[in-house]
């Protein structure tokens, strides 16, 4: 075995098959994290490629940028629907408020990454410290995407004029501000029913990372981790908030840029 | 007596420069291509030659935080394709639902 901080034992007296051996030369954690994130890799997959098919069933909005006016007729240009900054009301800011969050949410990655070297390391001082630079960037990053929604629901100040099957099966015409599951001023339903649900679905990710972060702060402050001989939870925590950062990029694509 | 029993007999090994220095040039990199990104959106018309761009610099984004960032290179080979290999049922995914998206499109107008 080797004299470095690790998880893996492997026991000499049982055989291969008598357990307690760890296969492909990782932990049980580990190996077990890996493959919950690559069936979660499926589940995202299944999310932005569902946003594929819908999104190449409407026509594309082919009018000039600066005119762009909101229909469920055809499929929204994101950059002129997402273009709003905090305290800067009014101003057509486009992408720059995602850029932001992809910002803070791929420092956060750094920092956790330079966690978990800290942990390799033994170091706990600078596990401890890192691991809070992470959990305030995820914390930063959650606090701007409940801004983004709220922007998102309550709408711009102009909305726009629709006509639209309503809740009570009534064909309706009326000018719609924001945007909810039956119908949004921005395009069609399905455009924010894809935006809740990809969206949100990658937030509640993010909240139970930073539920875990705090765990994993919590335990290395108070030195479980150093009595355990190994930092090997801060390694998995990690996993999974590169994975979050992961899928990010991938929304970030499919649903802000394309 | 809880103050004894924290004190800890892992050795703390001393930082190595170089590796610190390689995971601020992958963050640089992933920060570059984000803008790289953030630019074409805005000079570039829309259409499949920008969406083609795009989606190749996020598998490029995607590569350096799976093989930097999750150390997935540095692990046993069978572990590393047993993550990558089932990645290619998605290609069919991709094929498949698009199709029928664009039959849908089809249809409708």
């Amino acid at each position: 075995m080797s004299t470095t901080a690790t998880a893996i034992g492997v026991s000499s007296k049982r055989g291969i098959w008598g357990g307690g051996n760890e296969p492909l030369n990782a932990s049980y954690g580990k190996l077990m994290m890996w493959f919950f994130l690559l069936s979660d890799i499926f589940t995202f997959a299944a999310f932005l490629i569902t946003y594929a098919a819908i999104r190449v069933s409407y026509p594309e909005y082919a009018g000039a940028m600066d005119t762009f006016q909101g229909s469920n007729e055809y499929w929204p240009v994101p950059e002129l629907v997402f273009n709003a900054f905090p305290f800067a009301h009014g101003l057509h800011l486009p992408l720059v408020f995602v850029g932001l969050m992809t910002f803070i949410l791929i420092m956060s990655s750094v920092t956790m990454v330079l966690a978990v070297e800290a942990g390799h390391r033994n170091d706990k001082k600078d596990v401890v410290k890192w691991m809070l630079w992470t959990l305030l960037g995820g914390i930063c990053f959650l606090s701007c995407q409940a801004w983004e929604w709220s922007h998102f629901i309550h709408g711009s100040d102009g909305g726009s004029l629709l006509t639209y099957v309503n809740s009570m099966n009534e064909v309706v015409k009326e000018t719609v501000f924001g945007a909810n599951l039956i119908v949004n001023e921005y395009g069609p339903a399905s455009f924010a029913q894809l935006f809740f649900f990809i969206t949100g679905f990658h937030g509640f990710h993010v909240t139970i990372g930073v539920v875990l972060l705090f765990l994993a702060f919590y335990q290395a402050a108070v030195g479980v981790y150093e009595r355990r001989g190994h930092y090997e939870m801060i390694e998995k925590i990690g996993l999974y908030w590169h994975f979050v950062d992961l899928v990010w990029v991938f929304v970030f694509t499919f649903f802000y840029l394309i | 007596m809880a103050a004894h029993n924290n004190k800890s007999s892992l050795e703390v090994i001393p930082r190595d420069n170089e590796k610190i220095k390689k995971i601020w040039k992958t963050a640089g990199i992933l920060l570059a291509l984000t803008i790289v990104e953030f630019i074409m959106a805005f000079t570039m018309d829309r259409g499949l030659l920008l969406y083609f761009l795009f989606i190749a610099l996020t598998i490029w984004k995607a590569k350096y935080i799976m093989m930097e960032f999750m150390h997935l290179g540095d692990e046993a080979k069978p572990l590393f394709y047993s993550i990558i290999v089932p990645l290619i049922f998605l290609v069919w995914l991709v094929i498949a639902l698009v199709k029928e998206g664009t039959d849908i499109f089809m249809y409708r107008w």
